[in-house]
């Protein structure tokens, strides 16, 4: 039988590799849009297990709101990509180093 | 229940955003009456916000929506703040092309989340006004859209947007497990007398509540994306960026970690401090080698934005209210003054554009002047009473180390907006190249209130300090 804190477990190391993806990945723009839909998808996880162990419903429409914004965010990523893929020429992560913070 | 009339003003802003949305699609050609209609949504907004004084504390929508003096008070903030922008906007839209309606559409739409969050109810209502705040600002930084520049701070502020509303968001659903409520009030419940367990697993979400709300004030260590997206996105936007949606991150950490975390000021309270004291460091020392205005007015926002998280770690609400309302005047001069020395097709970005404006504008000088004394914290500017009070706040919750860090800090930062001072007044260029200042009326009229204002409440802070204690009192 599997308990609350296997869940959780697999959300957390969602959430990590998110995380992680997004501070090492020195290649594509894309990946890192990816990484952001793996850190919401750890926090589904997360309310749909709370939700189903505390037999409360809260957490589960709080779901339904997450993916409606993270729909929305990820139509404004990939906006954002393509204006800078036609004024660069190069979606590389490496590229992105006019700006220095 | 559902109260509607709690709402009123938020369904106004939709309502009219929407509609200048289809206006400007099919209807209006003449661009200044789209920007009318704007600034007239927000007047509107404030006539409608202010009536509501009188029904405060109110829940509505089962607790999900809260009004108190906090909330209405912040989103007065943002209506003036707004207005200020929408004006200073106006002209560079002109010059630089963009079009106007995709500008204002989108900052009434992030107007709304702002006024969603600032008074938001339960975790559900933080986070839709967070994103529905956001994700406008994201779309607006990128209006340039030919620009190199521009399309690589879009892209880095959404991600590290987009990474901050995922760390808050981990911390919300790890809340919203240990506690099984979705209400901030019964969340705050909840989560007194908790077993270890549970209370050290809240620990850990609040130690990621805390980051992102580090990362929308922009806080060292999670600053990187603020001088990026300061120098490389649209100038009007910065002016959104920098000034109101500041206000709203000020309402997220009172939100979050005062009116449902209380229970764990221990936990939370050294984070803030070392928070604040990192952004009050590197924002003053890096900001001493900048020679771009834009980037000099971001690291200056970091060290202010450390002095705002010095205040809510000392626990003064008031005091940080005080300093993030007079901070949120100071950065919308501050990028207006970016915007007046813009010409079409060329932007004024480094310090020494300003060389000898003394000769050719001297009443903007002074004004500018006025404006880098109050960032300074100078008196009799307000800049001055906002340093004061949160220094004083300081003293008495027994941090009187940090407090003293924090006015040696200010002396550092004293010494670049000086020398912008000395820029205006003291360096000397050929007459060819003398700045050329070229707003129009409206904009120097509201410059020179807006610079002015820093003078009288400098002079007479004793009305708005009173009143930003009595909101949390």
């Amino acid at each position: 039988m599997l308990t609350a804190i296997d869940f959780l477990i697999v959300s957390s190391l969602l959430f990590s590799l998110g995380v992680v993806g997004i501070i090492i990945n020195r290649k594509n723009v894309i990946v890192l849009l990816m990484c952001i839909e793996l850190i919401l998808l750890a926090v589904n996880t997360n309310f749909i297990t709370f939700a189903r162990f505390l037999g409360d419903t809260g957490g589960e429409i709080f779901v339904f709101f997450i993916l409606t914004v993270a729909a929305a965010e990820a139509a404004i990523g990939l906006a954002i990509l393509v204006v800078l893929y036609r004024a660069r020429n190069s979606i590389n992560v490496q590229d992105l180093n006019l700006l220095q913070g | 229940m559902f109260s509607f009339s709690a709402i009123l003003p938020e369904i106004f802003v939709l309502v009219m955003a929407c509609s200048i949305l289809l206006l400007d699609l099919f209807v209006i050609e003449n661009r200044i009456a789209i920007y009318r209609l704007a600034q007239l949504t927000l007047i509107g907004a404030f006539a409608l916000t202010v009536p509501l004084f009188d029904k405060i504390p109110l829940l509505a929508f089962s607790g999900h929506f809260m009004l108190d003096n906090l909330a209405l008070t912040l989103k007065l903030g943002a209506y003036v703040l707004t207005f200020f922008v929408f004006l200073y906007a106006y002209d560079y839209l002109r010059l630089q092309h963009i079009k106007l309606g995709e500008f204002y559409v989108l900052g009434l739409f992030s107007l709304l989340g702002m006024m969603v969050l600032t008074s938001a109810g339960s975790l559900l209502t933080v986070y839709l006004g967070l994103e529905l705040l956001s994700l406008p600002l994201y779309a607006m930084v990128t209006l340039l859209r030919d620009s190199k520049l521009t399309s690589e701070a879009a892209m880095k502020y959404f991600v590290m947007g987009a990474l901050a509303s995922g760390m808050l968001l981990y911390g919300i659903s790890l809340m919203y497990g240990m506690t099984g409520e979705l209400i901030l009030m019964h969340v705050a419940e909840a989560s007194i007398g908790m077993n270890l367990v549970n209370q050290s697993i809240m620990g850990l979400g609040i130690a990621l509540i805390v980051v992102g709300i580090a990362f929308k004030l922009g806080a060292v260590p999670f600053h990187m994306w603020i001088p990026d997206v300061y120098s490389g996105a649209t100038t009007a936007t910065v002016l959104f960026i920098a000034s109101t949606s500041k206000l709203t991150a000020f309402a997220l950490a009172v939100r979050l970690l005062f009116n449902t975390f209380g229970v764990f000021f221990e936990e939370w309270q050294p984070m803030l401090l070392i928070l604040g004291v990192l952004s009050l460091i590197v924002g003053n020392v890096v900001a001493l080698v900048q020679t771009n205005i834009k980037r000099l007015l971001a690291y200056s926002t970091i060290a202010h934005m450390g002095f705002v998280l010095l205040a809510l770690a000392s626990g003064s609400l008031g005091a940080g209210l005080f300093y993030i309302l007079t901070y949120g005047l100071m950065a919308v001069a501050g990028f207006a003054v970016v915007i007046a020395l813009s010409r079409a097709g060329y932007e004024a970005q480094e310090i020494s554009d300003l060389k000898g404006l003394n000769r050719s504008h001297p009443w903007f000088a002074f004004l500018i002047m006025l404006l880098m004394f109050s960032l300074a914290g100078v008196p009799p500017l307000v800049g001055f009473y906002a340093k004061f009070v949160v220094l004083d706040a300081m003293i008495k919750a027994g941090l009187t180390p940090f407090a003293i860090i924090a006015v040696i800090l200010s002396v550092v930062g004293a010494f670049y907006y000086l020398r912008i001072i000395k820029v205006m007044y003291f360096d000397t260029s050929d007459a060819q190249a003398l700045p050329q200042f070229t707003p129009n009326k409206p904009m120097r009229v509201a410059l020179s209130i807006n610079s002015l204002a820093f003078l009288a409440l400098g002079l007479f802070p004793g009305a708005l300090l009173s009143y930003c204690f009595w909101v949390f009192a």
